[in-house]
């Protein structure tokens, strides 16, 4: 008899312990999705505050059929400008040289010797670069500006950036189905744990329904144990999350990337409530749903 | 206190009923001896008036309750005021006895100091005092029903269900258990004792309601385990 409790003791723990770590697996693997999240968020936003519209200009030898082939005026450019700045879109607008057009692509493409030898003075136009509010509201400015005198194109970045985007929310979307799952498979292995603590413990019950325990009684020691049990991997999975952020992101990444557009320490602590939220939510429905079949009276 | 009411009751996947137009009354204080074959629906009677059971149809009425119409959440309370006692005892190993009939009353949230009160004046009731720290298994079978009997009575319930309590003791200790229960009988508590036992029967003589096959064939008052009469 005493062999028995031992041997329901002992599975009860294993199995708690491995509540513990499925939780711990799921939560950070949720965390992960989670903070792909937020990552891309940053980076959306770190690349949005340099996304401008550039309104090139017609300079001497221009290709473009707009330009009529004549370079923009000096009084096309002040008229360009002072309609840039009323537009209520617009944050700020700056002119560029193609002196400064050409020393910035020299910058750029300083490790590619055979592009940049080959650019001289001129081939860069000179343009306006927009800041806008919101830099989704780009179509303002090119339909405004497209085929205006003395105007030779309009870019915007933001199309640029599109296909960037695109992935980083297709990998994001796929971080957070991947964490749905785990979590589904969470709620699973505390369902049978559940099962399994309630048989272990059937004569216990069995008396407690005898004598006229009421149902809160006898539920709320499984509850409290499969939420403790949760919590526990909760943590854990913080921590483990924690230390990801902290020692690979903001350590290793940001050394060679040398950029801020990374996420950091506070956004696990950001992430961290959520993540203990879905497990308490999670435990208790189950073990609710696990006894209430179990344990009908 | 107890009343069944033409109940017929029908196990799911079985043709035949386990009791068919069953009509009993047991008043307060009552001791009542339910016997018959195994099979023949003794169990089923007990498992209904614990409200484990719902009868197929019929009516069963147990402390002014109407169990077709009790809900669910309200069983517990219902429960609180019957006792119950079986063949295996059904003590929890790992417990003293003290703390097996202590259990009883700390899952229904009594208080430390009424536990500490109660349960050492029940196990003097039943014969158990100076054993409260044994374990169930360094007792004997007739001191383990004791215990069970302990835990049965320790919340004072107004009705006490024993089915075939001296199934597994030897027929000495078997009555020795049933004058502990008529002991209890005797301070008002109404027993129903579902046996096959006819020597305690026959030294009760108390009332008898004989089941053959579900169905009530005998209800006789001061009676014996066999029909008046019919010797053999």
């Amino acid at each position: 008899m005493l062999g028995e409790v031992g041997n329901g003791l002992r599975r009860n723990l294993s199995m708690a312990i491995s509540v513990v770590l499925v939780t711990m697996v799921s939560m950070y693997l949720l965390g992960l999705g989670l903070l792909a999240q937020r990552q891309a968020d940053t980076m959306k936003g770190y690349w949005y505050d340099r996304v401008q519209v550039s309104v090139y200009l017609c300079n001497d030898n221009p290709t473009q059929p707009n330009c009529q082939g004549k370079a923009a005026t000096d009084q096309q450019k002040a008229t360009i400008k002072g309609q840039l700045q009323q537009l209520p879109e617009v944050k700020a607008v700056f002119y560029e040289s193609e002196q400064e057009a050409f020393d910035r692509f020299k910058e750029q493409f300083r490790n590619s010797p055979v592009v940049s030898n080959n650019l001289k003075v001129g081939d860069i136009p000179d343009s306006f670069r927009v800041q806008l509010k919101d830099p989704s509201k780009f179509a303002v400015v090119t339909s405004q500006f497209e085929g205006a005198p003395g105007v030779a194109s309009v870019q915007d970045q933001e199309k640029v950036l599109k296909p960037f985007f695109r992935v980083i929310n297709l990998v994001t979307l796929f971080a957070v189905l991947l964490a749905a799952l785990m979590v589904a498979c969470s709620a699973l292995l505390i369902m049978t744990t559940v099962r399994q603590v309630a048989f272990a413990r059937r004569r216990e019950i069995g008396i407690m329904r005898l004598v006229g325990a009421s149902n809160a009684t006898i539920r709320t020691p499984f509850i409290v144990e499969t939420v403790l049990s949760g919590l526990l991997g909760a943590v854990l999975a913080v921590g483990l999350l924690w230390a990801t952020v902290h020692f690979l992101f903001n350590r290793l990444l940001s050394q060679i990337l040398y950029d801020r557009a990374l996420i950091g320490d506070t956004d696990v602590w950001f992430v961290a409530p959520w993540m203990v939220a879905v497990v308490v939510v999670v435990a208790v429905v189950t073990s609710m749903l696990t006894l209430w079949r179990y344990l009908r009276v | 206190m107890i009343r069944f009411d033409h109940v017929t009751k029908t196990y799911p996947r079985s043709t035949r009923p386990a009791l068919f137009d069953v009509s009993i009354t047991i008043d307060r204080g009552e001791f009542v001896f339910i016997v018959g074959p195994s099979g023949s629906g003794k169990s089923t009677v007990l498992r209904l008036a614990l409200r484990e059971e719902q009868a197929t149809s019929g009516a069963v009425l147990v402390a002014g309750q109407d169990l077709g119409r009790l809900p669910l959440r309200k069983v517990p309370r219902l429960r609180r005021d019957i006792g119950t006692v079986f063949q295996d005892f059904r003590l929890l190993g790992n417990k003293n006895v003290f703390q097996n009939v202590a259990f009883a009353l700390q899952v229904l949230g009594k208080s430390g100091h009424y536990i500490r009160q109660v349960v050492p004046e029940t196990l003097e009731l039943v014969g158990l005092d100076g054993k409260a720290k044994r374990m169930p298994h360094e007792l004997s079978g007739g001191e383990q029903q004791r215990v069970a009997i302990a835990r049965a009575v320790v919340n004072r319930p107004s009705i006490l269900l024993c089915d075939e309590p001296t199934g597994n003791l030897d027929p000495a200790i078997s009555l020795d258990i049933v004058h502990l229960l008529d002991r209890i009988n005797q301070t008002g508590t109404t027993i129903v004792m579902a046996t096959h036992d006819d020597d305690i029967v026959n030294d009760m003589r108390r009332r008898v309601v004989e089941l053959s096959d579900g169905v009530v064939v005998r209800d006789e008052e001061d009676s014996l385990y066999l029909p008046k009469g019919d010797v053999g």
